[in-house]
């Protein structure tokens, strides 16, 4: 007989993560791990800490204490430039698009070259085209390309969101309330570039209060509250338990 | 055929109904913006001549050169900076002090070294100079955005100024610098107006080239993705400090090279070039033409030098207040600018 072994790989982990904002304890000593080509779901109740966790891992805030293992390499200070080089990116809760800059250039800025110099000398390379075009099909904004982000309906500017993230072919995905605000045919479709993402080997955190969805897409859940982990494990069972139904229903 | 006959299909149109046509062009202010700054400089230039073209041209290059360079601060990167002019001033003074050679009287005046150099090995120097001082300065500023990044620009201004007004046994002071020297290529002298006017239109022509090579480049839209939200470029991979900084490093070298010029093509400075109030002049005039927009940059620089030559015929104006009565002017149409088209004349961008 072979031993068992855990087949299950973390991408991403934080230990003992802590922060703070004044008084308020947004995060208090948070372990989570995230497994490697699953959905993980994060859902909590307002002012649980669901955007902060986001933004600590995106190297948006500082954090105040505890590490984060990427790739098996625990850091204590997650710089946001260096988000992408630990296969890291995100959406934002509140769209954050280049607003006053073409539909086309949004994606194009995420390809091209980082360092100083070289992007001083590069032109429009033909592999980035042929890269933000397909980003820009994929989802269903290749005719607005020429329109300025700013001109976008509430749901185009977050499926361009999804599509600036897919832009950076990274392993993991940090999607803040991606569902939150859309019409019905628009959260088919990025439930689907959600799924699709899934079969590309690619890890998915995301944050939703449509406990519809989070049952539909999540294979791992965690339930946060005050900045604590509340429950963690299989959908149905997690949201079964009683703790759960409190922390969302009241007593 | 049919797109033979489309044209005159729409000069029918118009025929029909020339109010429809009158509609259509007023929503298009760039073209009209085009239309009357052109049209002014070109009917102003005819009637006073060859001499007055010449001067009117080399006064509006120097500010071209300017406003073009604060753009890809102001425009492309969205810092408002009204310190530019503290560069300007560097690359004036480097030019003056290292080309004059002018011997004081000890007595009444100070007395400055004298370098004698020809123009174009001050030139480099002086770019290089205005360009080392930025990076000192822009480190120190990279940490400001927004408003207080304009608060930090006018500190910088003001000791500039004062720099230039009180290092006095280097720039004399209020005193100014006499006889900067001319360019000159082997025998052949830039020292007939028309000349040097050729001179600065090809360095105006260099520096609207490098900028447009830099705002198409990768690196130019990364500026205005800085612009918009520089928290959100940062979290995909760019290191917006050193863009921030490499900008602004570029921009006051090309500041420097106009202050050379100046320098050079007026023969004389003193501090009073190189005051705040020039600098917000100059930022009016990039926002008059359009941020984020080079071709909006040279318009407003033209819009503004006609304004002021403009002004000088009008027959009941004293000429003592021209200067103060086109900062008015200025001021009005800025106000009305924010008010019915905050973009500028041409521009891409609203602050």
């Amino acid at each position: 007989m072979s031993t068992e072994v855990d087949p299950r790989v973390y991408v991403l982990e934080t230990r003992d993560v802590s922060k703070s904002f004044g008084a308020v304890k947004a995060i208090d000593q948070l372990s989570i791990s995230i497994l490697r080509e699953w959905i993980t779901c994060i859902v909590g109740p307002n002012g649980s800490g669901k955007s902060t966790l986001i933004n600590l891992l995106s190297g948006l805030l500082p954090l105040d204490g505890g590490i984060v293992v990427v790739d098996n390499v625990g850091l204590r200070v997650v710089k946001a430039h260096d988000s992408p080089d630990h296969g890291i990116t995100r959406t934002f809760q509140e769209v954050r698009l280049f607003d006053q800059i073409s539909v086309w250039d949004n994606i194009m800025v995420v390809l091209t070259e980082r360092r100083v110099f070289p992007a001083l000398l590069e032109r429009t390379k033909p592999n980035h085209k042929v890269e933000a075009e397909r980003i820009l099909k994929s989802v269903g904004m290749w005719e607005k390309r020429d329109a300025m982000a700013q001109d976008l309906s509430y749901g185009q500017r977050k499926l361009l969101e999804i599509g600036r993230a897919m832009a950076m072919d990274v392993q993991i995905y940090l999607f803040d309330e991606p569902f939150a605000g859309l019409f019905p045919r628009m959260l088919e479709q990025v439930k689907s570039i959600l799924k699709d993402m899934r079969e590309q080997e690619r890890s998915i955190v995301f944050v939703s209060h449509n406990m519809d969805i989070v049952r539909e897409l999540s294979d791992h859940l965690f339930v946060l509250d005050s900045g604590a982990l509340l429950a963690a494990g299989e959908v149905e069972e997690v949201l079964g338990r009683s703790a759960v139904i409190d922390a969302y229903l009241g007593n | 055929m049919s797109i033979a006959s489309a044209p005159i299909r729409g000069l029918q149109e118009v025929a029909r109904d020339p109010r429809s046509w009158w509609r259509r062009s007023k929503g298009s202010v760039e073209l009209w913006a085009n239309l009357i700054v052109l049209g002014w400089a070109l009917v102003f230039m005819l009637w006073r001549g060859g001499g007055f073209a010449v001067t009117v041209g080399s006064v509006f290059a120097i500010w071209a050169v300017l406003a073009v360079s604060l753009n890809l601060v102001v425009g492309y990167t969205g810092l408002l900076s009204v310190g530019h002019i503290g560069f300007f001033g560097i690359g004036a003074y480097a030019m003056a002090v290292l080309t004059s050679s002018a011997s004081y009287e000890q007595l009444r005046t100070e007395a400055i070294p004298t370098f004698g150099w020809p123009f174009f090995a001050a030139l480099p120097i002086s770019v290089v100079l205005a360009g080392l001082v930025a990076l000192v300065v822009g480190i120190a500023f990279n940490r400001f955005r927004d408003d207080i990044y304009v608060l930090v620009s006018f500190g910088f201004a003001v000791i500039a100024f004062t720099t230039f007004l009180s290092w006095r046994n280097l720039t004399r002071g209020a005193f100014g610098i006499h006889q900067v020297a001319r360019p000159a290529i082997g025998p052949v002298v830039f020292d007939g107006e028309l000349e040097f006017l050729a001179l600065l239109l090809v360095f105006l022509g260099l520096v609207v080239l490098i900028s447009w090579l830099i705002v198409t480049s990768s690196f130019g839209r990364v500026l205005t993705a800085i612009r918009e939200d520089e928290e959100a470029i940062e979290v995909f991979g760019y290191r917006t400090t050193h863009y921030k900084l490499a900008i602004w490093v570029i921009s006051a070298m090309m500041a420097g090279l106009a202050g050379a010029l100046l320098a050079s093509w007026s023969t004389f400075i003193d501090p009073n070039s190189f005051v705040l109030l020039e600098s917000v002049l100059l930022v009016s005039i990039v926002i008059l033409g359009g941020l984020a927009s080079i071709w909006g940059s040279l318009l407003g620089a033209l819009a503004f030098v006609m304004l002021e030559e403009g002004m000088r015929f009008v027959p009941f104006l004293p000429s003592e207040f021209i200067g103060q009565i086109r900062q008015v002017i200025l001021g009005i149409l800025l106000v009305l600018l924010m008010l019915f088209r905050p973009q500028g004349l041409v521009g891409r961008f609203k602050l």
